[in-house]
């Protein structure tokens, strides 16, 4: 079962529990991670200087999570075609992102892969509940990763 | 340092207000790869029925990091920033975050739990507009690791 993302908004009622809304790959670069930082306001070093990550014990450059639970959600954003109809997101973080220097290499220094599936539908609110997996190298990130959207 | 199990049920009230710029909704949106056009076309954002340009869905955490550094910084708190570690977070948005917003948070140190030599600490920001209206609730929990942890 497999619907394809669209721009037009999904009709509840056309929605099942187990469907999957689709399925992406992100590409992550450590200019990403600067990307993100100077967006959001987080410097943490351990997300753009390795020698820090290192001497705190991190394999090196490391995402943020932030920066993956925001990415992950824009399957969620694009199915729904408004970014106002996510009314709930949450997630754990259970695993680092080790982001490699791929500069001046047309190449990605880590790739996420998302997969989101109708985990349940609220008739009476209208809302349909989208399960994440997020992987990375096989290795899940993130966990309990959930987007709850509302439908007309 | 070990964390002061007091902070629990602490509150630091709403601090500098929070403006929500147009140029702010479209660099946070490109760094989280968002392309919805609601985030960069006021246009596009009017058709489906908001204000402005609507925030990506985690726009919200640069409001509530903003209001967890006063704890973080709090002398009283004994939290070393180099130790800590995100482990869990959620948005609840009462409405969308639009461009031209100017929002609060009060933050509310909901509870606090030794582990091992660390700890790990729930804060709820309260994200509301100047009149009061409640847009958004974040709740983040942190691990402050422990020597050798």
């Amino acid at each position: 079962m497999t619907a394809t993302g669209s721009a037009t908004a999904p009709a509840f009622d056309e929605l099942e529990t187990g469907l999957e809304i689709g399925r992406r790959e992100i590409a992550v670069t450590r200019a990403d991670l600067v990307k993100y930082a100077g967006a959001s306001g987080d410097f943490n070093p351990i997300h753009w200087n390795n020698d820090f990550a290192v001497a705190v014990e991190l394999p090196g450059v490391i995402a943020h999570g932030m920066f993956t639970m925001g990415a992950a959600v824009q399957l969620v954003v694009d199915w729904a075609g408004d970014p106002g109809a996510v009314v709930d997101y949450q997630t754990r973080f259970t695993k680092p992102v080790p982001v490699s220097d791929t500069t001046g290499r047309d190449e990605p220094g880590a790739v996420l892969d998302v997969v989101g599936t109708i985990g349940a539908l609220d008739p009476e609110a209208r809302t349909a509940r989208v399960d994440l997996t997020v992987t990375c190298g096989g290795q899940r990130v993130l966990t309990k990763a959930q987007a709850v959207v509302r439908l007309g | 340092m070990a964390i002061n199990p007091d902070l629990q049920g602490r509150v630091y009230p709403p601090a500098e207000a929070y403006d929500v710029g147009r140029e702010k909704i479209r660099e946070f949106a490109r760094a989280v790869k968002a392309v919805n056009p609601a985030h960069f076309d006021v246009e596009t954002a009017k058709s489906l029925g908001h204000a402005d340009l609507v925030a990506p869905p985690s726009f919200a955490i640069i409001i509530a990091q903003r209001a967890d550094a006063q704890l973080i910084a709090d002398p009283e708190s004994g939290i070393d920033f180099s130790r800590v570690v995100h482990a869990e977070q959620r948005f609840t948005h009462h409405r969308p975050i639009v461009a031209g917003d100017r929002l609060t948070a009060e933050l509310h140190v909901d509870n606090v739990r030794a582990m091992g030599g660390g700890a790990m600490i729930t804060t709820r920001a309260e994200i509301a507009s100047e009149s009061g209206e409640k847009v958004a609730t974040a709740t983040s929990s942190i691990l402050v690791r422990g020597e050798g942890q």
